[in-house]
């Protein structure tokens, strides 16, 4: 009963997830959690295990071992009320190039099952509010980079998902669309959403409440990003992180 | 599962292959060159050479034109289901599959409505080969039209569970040009697309003629020739729906996420 409690306070759990290839192990036990209105950011360099930890987070495939839970929905057990309650932006971009930006969302609605008014409400709410109002009669094509992930932030947002998942999502962006990006995402806390964000790189995790950091699937640290810097003894989460890392195999300093 | 949130999940994905195949204007033309090539030139060419002698669900001497008229439907459906399932592929490479296996419904369920909204394309160009196949004269009986459509409905879903199934197991792309000179030729030739079995036996190929008894797609186009003509083929119905039934337990398993097929597609570039 006790425990029931526990597991619903959280928007998402993962306990002591692991997942192999084979002989090689991607995830080896990893937990965390996410509340309400929360932004958690788990920073790791390339090849930390930060998607294979986003393909378990999504139900895409199932963890050799332990748990994730979404508002107390297992994954595995019920994997339909989970999936229900979660909204994605994928690293890859799962736009329909030759669809309009509204029709790409109502197909995402009818997936969710919502319809009619409901769905149109919604959406324009969600177009709304990251100012995409205008193009919503515009190819996906005709839009930038920056707009297009808008886009996809707009389409994870308009079935109200209790946990948002940021999968890398501003690889590939302007410095300028990144950062609004970012702040479009931060604003979202007011609403209860808690939000993991993954990234390798480190500016973005300044901004956040809580920083999880990942290296060859493990969790090497957590914490604000000021007792971070403090608990390495740098002068900047920048720093602290690759000392963390080992200087990470590939450097994680912000795109060239 | 809701039933209105199946509706609408089925709604959205078929709209979306519907959307896609009118956008890739050049899908209807090819999908119906092939089969015409067949019926207008190879058939003319062949019109003397084969005898067909009569056989059910034929009453009377048929031209060769209108022996092949099942095959050719059968043809129809088997590209479009091996198309399908190469869209499922390159869905995955691209990662637009990760938005529908996320959605909240039973992931067998979307398998299932990917399937449906592709027999419908694949019915649909049936109907369109059989339409131009009756300009040129080789109609069949417009009743055949009417019965037939069970049947042309469960042998499109046969072929693009088998199209399903064979995107599991196709990783990638490049790879799928082999997969169709390995399933759809072979399918093709050894069944009674082109020719009665009896043929084959009588000229003693009995290897052939085994393989092309045990064919899913032999039984999809006897059931087909049957239905045109208002008979049923029970024993191949059976075997189509039950291939249909196989190859979809079989595909659903293939996706099943305690599987990970889809792991592959988010593993380049790591993260």
């Amino acid at each position: 009963m006790h425990e029931q409690a526990i597991a619903t306070e959280w928007s998402l759990q993962v306990e002591d997830v692991r997942k192999s290839y084979g002989e090689r192990e991607a995830l080896k036990g990893v937990s965390l959690a996410v509340a309400p209105g929360e932004f958690v950011a788990l920073l790791g360099p390339n090849g930390a295990g930060k998607s294979t930890l986003f393909q378990l987070l999504t139900g895409l495939f199932n963890a050799d071992g332990g748990v994730v839970r979404v508002c107390g929905h297992d994954m595995r057990r019920e994997p339909v009320r989970a999936l229900g309650r979660i909204g994605v932006v994928f690293q890859q971009m799962t736009l329909d190039l030759d669809l309009s930006v509204e029709a790409n969302l109502v197909f995402h609605a009818r997936l969710h099952g919502i319809a009619g008014r409901e769905s149109k409400a919604r959406i324009a709410d969600a177009l709304q509010r990251l100012g995409l109002t205008e193009r919503a009669r515009d190819r996906v094509r005709e839009l930038s980079g920056g707009n297009r992930r808008k886009v996809e932030l707009a389409r994870a947002l308009v079935h109200r998902p209790s946990v948002l998942l940021m999968d890398e999502a501003t690889v590939g962006l302007d410095p300028a669309s990144r950062r609004q990006l970012l702040d479009e995402v931060l604003a979202l806390r007011e609403s209860e959403v808690g939000i993991l964000w993954a990234s390798h790189l480190v500016d973005e995790a300044e901004a956040a409440d809580r920083v999880i950091v990942l290296h060859r699937g493990k969790i090497l640290a957590e914490g604000t990003p000021q007792g971070l810097v403090a608990a390495s003894a740098t002068t900047s989460l920048a720093e602290a992180f690759l000392q963390m890392t080992g200087g990470g195999e590939r450097s994680p300093g912000p795109p060239q | 599962m809701k039933l209105r949130h199946a509706l609408l999940a089925l709604q959205a994905v078929t709209s979306r292959e519907v959307a896609k195949f009118v956008r890739q204007g050049g899908r209807l033309a090819s999908a119906l060159v092939r089969p015409l090539l067949w019926l207008v030139v190879f058939a003319a060419g062949f019109q003397n050479v084969f005898g067909v002698s009569i056989i059910p669900p034929y009453d009377t001497y048929i031209p060769y034109q209108t022996y092949i008229v099942p095959g050719l439907l059968g043809m129809v459906l088997l590209f479009n289901g091996m198309q399908s399932s190469l869209a499922m592929v390159y869905d995955r490479e691209m990662g637009v599959m990760r938005l529908l296996l996320t959605a909240p419904l039973p992931r067998s369920y979307l398998l299932f409505a990917k399937l449906l909204a592709g027999t419908l394309l694949s019915v649909l160009q049936a109907y369109v080969f059989l339409a131009i196949a009756a300009l040129f004269d080789v109609g069949v009986p417009w009743s055949g039209w009417l019965y037939a459509l069970p049947v042309l409905v469960l042998s499109g879903m046969m072929l693009g569970a088998l199209g399903l199934l064979l995107s599991v197991h196709v990783k990638q792309l490049e790879n799928f040009a082999g997969t169709m000179n390995f399933v759809i030729f072979p399918m093709f030739f050894v069944s009674p697309a082109l020719y009665p079995l009896w043929k084959l036996e009588e000229s003693g190929a009995t290897v052939i003629h085994f393989i092309a008894t045990w064919n899913p797609f032999s039984h999809a186009v006897e059931a087909t020739r049957f239905a045109l003509y208002g008979q049923w083929a029970p024993q191949s119905l059976a075997i189509v729906v039950g291939c249909l039934a196989g190859f979809f337990l079989l595909a659903a398993w293939g996706y099943d996420p305690q599987r990970g097929i889809v792991k592959r597609a988010g593993k380049p570039g790591g993260a």
